[in-house]
């Protein structure tokens, strides 16, 4: 393609943006910044613009400084969890024609400490992802002694396979207002993935994850707000995993 | 290097306008909580003003006899009828009880665990706490 052709290519999308918008982006880093400041670009937008396409822009054309994590594009990976507008969203997953409001404020999501800019540390989220032993717990197995298969009926499945869901995107805990004062608090991400395996027919742990949730910062400090569920872009809903873990503690469900 | 941790802390708690009706129970759940505590902190105080004798004992007892005491024991209704009602319902929850049942979710995802019923317990214990009130205040500003 010659470079004619190119830079027409590059106008003509400029000029069929019918929209323009302002992104107010959160710019903070840690090593030598005392707070976060806030920046605004002018974004040309269509109905089909993300979040995530209007940072990249901005990051291509207008400022290259600007941290964003990202990878599939398609709300799969979890990758580009940010607060848009007040509220966690994936940045890939949110058209800005959806927002309608010609000011779209980006931040790092909330309860995560800031790498820089959009980006935060998922650190913690993974080690309590961890702690809940996310894996089928039995003796016997499929693959080492393949004598029998582990049988699932489609009504077993239907019993946990919403929670395996989760992208571990963290929205979930950046939504969550027990997260936003305790530190030491599991969060809805791990707590709805021990209800995974919990579920799980096939998982023999359950005695050993409830142990593990049943302590002062565990299972018990969640209040059943929802809005850890009201956030998941996947239809995880861990309120409802949590509070039917609770169930199981309280004796309500075998 | 020192990592800011970002965490909203109370003012999370105190922005519930971000999250629907449910978030605002949660809020309102909070405050009420700390204004019975607050209530019933204050009615020890008043209550062991008996053993200083009747004329100490009446003194404390006009003070809620005033506007201002009218008022206060009007709120603590309310937090009293709301705090029960919405007690009862995210009890219920906690137990696993009228939070869903786990299937497969289809776009857009509306959280089964956020359904009209808990909206609706939601709803009926704002409005018992209004209805409360309002007899509350007829009974003591009726005198």
């Amino acid at each position: 393609m010659s470079e004619t052709a190119l830079a027409e290519e590059q106008s003509s999308t400029e000029v069929s943006s019918s929209k323009i918008v302002t992104l107010r982006i959160a710019k903070f880093n840690p090593e030598h910044d005392s707070g976060q400041q806030y920046v605004d670009f002018k974004v040309p937008y269509e109905r089909w613009t993300t979040v995530l396409d209007a940072v990249l822009d901005v990051k291509k054309h207008l400022d290259h400084s600007v941290a964003v994590r990202y990878s599939c594009r398609q709300a799969s990976c979890g990758s580009c969890g940010m607060k848009i507008n007040g509220r966690p969203r994936l940045a890939c997953f949110t058209k800005i024609s959806e927002l309608n409001s010609d000011v779209v404020t980006v931040e790092p999501m909330n309860n995560y400490p800031i790498v820089r800019d959009l980006v935060v540390k998922l650190d913690k989220m993974f080690a309590n992802h961890k702690k809940m032993q996310p894996y089928v717990i039995r003796e016997d197995s499929e693959i080492t002694a393949p004598t029998k298969e582990f049988n699932q009926t489609p009504e077993q499945l239907e019993e946990y396979i919403q929670f395996a869901n989760c992208i571990k995107c963290g929205l979930c805990n950046s939504a969550c207002p027990t997260m936003a004062t305790d530190s030491s608090f599991l969060g809805p991400q791990a707590l709805g993935q021990a209800y995974r395996y919990v579920a799980d027919n096939r998982d023999k742990g359950k005695y050993s994850r409830l142990k593990i949730i049943d302590e002062s910062h565990g299972i018990w400090r969640c209040h059943f707000a929802g809005s850890c569920s009201q956030v998941c872009p996947k239809g995880v809903d861990p309120a409802m995993g949590i509070q039917l873990l609770r169930g199981y503690l309280l004796g309500f469900r075998k | 290097m020192k990592r800011n941790e970002n965490r909203e802390g109370i003012k999370g708690m105190a922005n519930p306008g971000r999250y629907g009706i449910e978030r605002f129970a949660y809020w309102l759940m909070r405050i009420t909580g700390l204004g019975l505590l607050a209530y019933f902190i204050g009615h020890i105080y008043e209550t062991s003003n008996i053993v200083n004798g009747k004329t100490a004992w009446e003194n404390m007892l006009s003070m809620t006899q005033t506007t201002e005491g009218h008022v206060l024991l009007t709120l603590v209704i309310g937090m009293c009828v709301f705090h029960t009602a919405n007690g009862i319902r995210v009890m219920l929850g906690h137990g696993g009880y009228g939070v869903g049942k786990p299937a497969r979710p289809d776009y857009p995802y509306t959280p089964a665990s956020q359904n009209n019923m808990h909206k609706l317990c939601i709803y009926a214990s704002i409005g018992l706490a209004a209805l409360a009130m309002m007899y509350g205040m007829s009974v003591l500003f009726g005198e």
